[in-house]
């Protein structure tokens, strides 16, 4: 196997698009990774495209032969990849996989999701897709009643409060108010969060993250031909995926996603490195109870501190493990298929010291990316080095 | 009458748990409750749930009739009839939803029958006759209704929705109580209709009483004590149907059987008409409180019009079925109040829904 | 946009939407809802049959769902609940005529049948289970 870098990574602005396509996001995110690594479009050699709900989002299924045509790449090979939310990330999987092989040298791994093109309720439905149609969605259970669920175990088990909760969401929109690219540019307080409009009990309307247009790039290459290409390679460590039950009801606990800390153990032991060797980590905070349970599952904190650790400031830019600086789902956006791979952007530009606007974690070195599909069936871990 | 059969093996209520007050409702139309209370008799009415339909009632009385009965092999049900005048699909049968509901399917017969409020006492008529022949070991017939009345129409303060499931057949040595005879009354009276693709049935107003309802539960119900040779003071209960809490009082009175003994299954007064389920659940919740040896008759009206009547005789089986489902009166108790628009909602008589 | 309300889908499930009608492993002796092929635990060697659960269980997690999907707009907000059937499997269900302030994790339920969504006035009714607390418990 060889070594995998990252040498170049782009991505739009996330939020509402009402004047871009699915095609003009993608175009636009491409073209901005492929100048960031230098890098003739001549160049690449295959695309990976993750996008979870094109045919419903935008009745367009084929979609990564598509963005190949227009982003000039044809004839290489394009292929879809869709695990849900996880589309991104499990797409970088691939992308990383086919160079590691040596089956391909230069890959343009692409995210992307155009969300606001049907009415809110028919994403709602769509992203529903992610769950057990038959035996969640079909009886009338949410996105969110899901996460709540499993909010009201972790609540009951752990004694994690919603101001906790509340507290995920602040910090994120915090973070995000430093990211240009985010689709909220706002901070939040506590009491925003505490009085927003419950969507299904504890969850309120701050606790989830919003339906977001936008679409993400990295290039990848052997690292040994990084060099030609960009002086700040990143390193890809590890790359690790693991699957669960879809039906939340089939699992022995609703208090951990069993992929993630399965998908966090193999890629630990691929990166021989332990969670306090974690310099950032993006984590996938659909809602604000994920980012607690993601960060007990990958094993920043124990089981059930994660609520208590977020509200005491410890996953905060500067403190113990900065989570999500770019603001996460929560605060940076969620366009389904872009958001696993924006994950890669951003601990990229951490890694290089180019996040901006006072959201640099000062020397960060080895960042981590956590991206789940659905309510957790598939979890996707990347651990990033920075190339020196 | 003779044949096997002709018993009842056991039976299940369900009344949905919302109710709306006759003071709510006169609220919204500016009339005096208490008029309203005394000339109806009618306290409060049961209103479905959103997601609760004749199908759905129907399934739930259905269970709990299998509890009572105590049947185990629920495919030794041979046919089921499901009466209804609200039935889920002008279409497409409840009473197939059922058979499935209760695992009776597939060797049964299944059919919807409609007679406005005495379709699920002619169901019970189909079964003893299915049982008496040999055709079937047993026999499920259902009275279920969500009844609507229009806005403002004296109905509204009526029209219910509840369900009653009877199980004949099977040993005579296990069943609750014996169907000695029945006999029914019936002419082309127009007191109460709907057209189909109607929201809301019409009716003739005090026509309905008496050309309609005293006529034929009267002379049905005195067709019966003439074939039977039971008189008034034989019986130890009587169960009339009750679209109101008046009328079934005033058959009593004129067919010389004390107001005490028609208490028992007086339940209009609380949960409102239940149009199908009416004379059913009375039977029911007068079967809920009698002892071996006691006799019944119960007469059922259907408007359009007929009667059936029965006369029931109490078996020693009963007791030891007691308590197996719900009584009655327990679904009478529970109750949840809810207020004109709740109803409304419930009830879709919003235009947009 | 109803989902899950195919017309061979809908008749395909109706063991399981009306009767809860699951599977159990007598390898290992595991229940499960919705019924499975291959037992996850035993695979090959699993023993997989059907089992009709009773429908008795208690609620083991439990939400208020405010914002309803397509279709379930007339019934919020409406209670969702995870129930640990006494069989040992779990079942995601709405749960019926409680007050949501009543809601408790470890609370009896009972199964009931309820129409889960219409299609229109004009198509299909789908019903299937949802539950209710056991009443006097």
């Amino acid at each position: 196997m060889r070594k995998v870098a990252i040498i170049g990574v782009g991505m739009t602005e996330f939020g509402e698009h009402w004047d871009k396509s699915f095609r003009d996001l993608t175009a636009e995110a491409g073209v901005r990774a492929m100048e960031d690594a230098n890098l003739a479009g001549t160049k690449i050699d295959a695309l990976y495209g993750g996008t979870m709900a094109a045919g419903r989002l935008i009745g367009q299924e084929h979609i990564t032969a598509l963005i190949a045509d227009h982003m000039g790449l044809n004839p290489i090979p394009a292929t879809r990849v869709e695990a849900a939310c996880a589309s991104g990330g499990v797409a970088l999987r691939q992308g990383y996989m086919a160079v590691a092989s040596g089956i391909h040298d230069i890959v343009v791994v692409g995210g992307a999701e155009k969300m606001t093109d049907v009415p809110v309720n028919d994403a709602a439905a769509a992203l529903g897709g992610a769950g057990d149609q038959e035996w969640e969605l079909f009886l009338g259970a949410t996105f969110p009643a899901l996460y709540a669920l499993m909010a009201r175990r972790h609540m009951v088990e752990y004694g994690t409060t919603e101001e906790q909760m509340a507290a995920v969401a602040v910090k994120n929109h915090l973070n995000a108010s430093m990211n240009k690219y985010a689709h909220f540019q706002s901070k939040v307080s506590i009491e925003t969060v505490m009085k927003s409009k419950v969507v299904s009990d504890p969850l309120k309307l701050f606790d989830c993250s919003p339906i977001s247009d936008g679409a993400a790039a990295v290039i990848l290459a052997p690292l040994e031909m990084a060099r030609q290409f960009t002086d700040t390679p990143v390193e890809i460590l590890a790359s690790a995926q693991a699957s669960d039950t879809l039906a939340l009801s089939s699992r022995k606990s609703l208090t951990e996603l069993r992929a993630t800390k399965v998908a966090a153990r193999k890629a630990f032991e691929q990166a021989k490195l332990a969670p306090a060797d974690i310099d950032a980590c993006e984590v996938h905070d659909c809602f604000t109870i994920a980012e607690i349970m993601a960060v007990e599952d990958i094993g920043f904190f124990p089981k059930g501190a994660g609520g208590k650790a977020t509200a005491e400031g410890e996953t905060a830019i500067g403190a113990k493990i900065p989570i999500n600086t770019s603001g996460g789902l929560k605060g940076c956006g969620h366009p389904v298929g872009a958001t696993g791979v924006k994950q890669a952007v951003e601990i990229a530009w951490q890694l290089r010291g180019e996040a901006e606007n006072g959201r640099q974690v000062k020397g960060a070195e080895i960042g981590m990316t956590h991206n789940v599909g659905g309510s957790g069936a598939t979890c996707v871990i990347h651990v990033m080095k920075r190339a020196d | 009458m003779d044949g096997g059969g002709m018993w009842i093996a056991g039976y299940g209520a369900y009344v949905p748990r919302f109710r709306i007050a006759a003071e709510e409702i006169t609220k919204i139309w500016g009339e005096e409750a208490s008029r309203i209370k005394e000339g109806l008799g009618i306290a409060e009415k049961s209103v479905p749930d959103i997601d609760e339909d004749s199908a759905t009632i129907a399934v739930e009385a259905a269970r709990n009739a299998m509890y009572h009965a105590g049947l185990k092999d629920p495919t030794e049900i041979g046919a089921i009839f499901f009466g209804s005048e609200s039935p889920p699909y002008a279409v497409k049968p409840a009473a197939s939803i059922v058979a499935e509901a209760i695992q009776a399917t597939p060797a049964l017969t299944a059919a919807d029958l409609e007679f406005a409020c005495k379709a699920g006492t002619a169901g019970i008529q189909c079964v003893m006759g299915m049982c008496a022949s040999g055709m079937i070991r047993y026999g499920m017939a259902i009275g279920s209704d969500t009844s609507q009345g229009r806005p403002g129409d004296a109905l509204e303060y009526s029209a219910g929705a509840g369900g009653a499931a009877f199980i004949l057949g099977g040993e005579k040595a296990d069943a609750v109580a014996d169907i000695k005879h029945t006999c029914s009354y019936t002419t082309d009276t127009p007191d109460f209709w709907r057209r189909p693709g109607a929201d809301f049935p019409s009716h003739g107003g005090r026509f309905t009483g008496e050309p309609a309802y005293f006529k034929h539960v009267i002379s049905a119900s005195q067709m019966l004590m003439k074939e039977t040779g039971v008189k008034a003071e034989d019986l130890d209960y009587a169960v009339f149907h009750q679209p109101n809490g008046k009328f079934p009082v005033q058959a009593a009175k004129m067919l010389g059987i004390e107001k005490g003994k028609i208490m028992p299954g007086l339940i209009t007064p609380l949960i409102g008409n239940t149009y199908s389920a009416a004379s059913m659940l009375g039977l029911a919740a007068t079967l809920d409180v009698a002892k071996p040896g006691q006799r019944i008759m119960a007469t059922s009206f259907g408007s359009g019009a007929g009667s059936d009547s029965f006369l029931i005789e109490v078996l020693d089986g009963i007791d030891a079925k007691r308590g197996r489902a719900r009584a009655v009166k327990s679904f009478v108790d529970d109750k949840e109040y809810v207020d004109y628009g709740t109803y409304a909602k419930y009830r879709r008589k919003l235009k947009s829904l | 946009m109803t989902t899950g309300t195919g017309l061979a889908l809908t008749w395909r499930k109706i063991p399981e939407r009306y009767n809860l009608m699951g599977s159990k492993c007598d390898n290992c002796g595991e229940s499960f809802f919705p019924s499975r092929k291959i037992c996850p635990n035993c695979r090959r060697r699993g023993r997989i049959r059907k089992e009709k659960f009773s429908g008795k269980g208690k609620i083991y997690s439990y939400t208020l769902v405010a914002s309803p999907p397509s279709g379930f707009e007339l019934e919020a907000p409406y209670p969702m609940v995870i129930v640990q059937l006494d069989e040992g499997a779990r079942v995601t269900a709405q749960l019926v005529d409680t007050a949501y302030e009543n809601v408790k994790i470890g609370a009896p339920v009972q199964v009931v049948f309820r129409k889960i969504q219409e299609e229109g006035k004009e198509g299909l009714i789908h019903y299937g289970f949802k539950f209710k607390m056991t009443p006097g418990k």
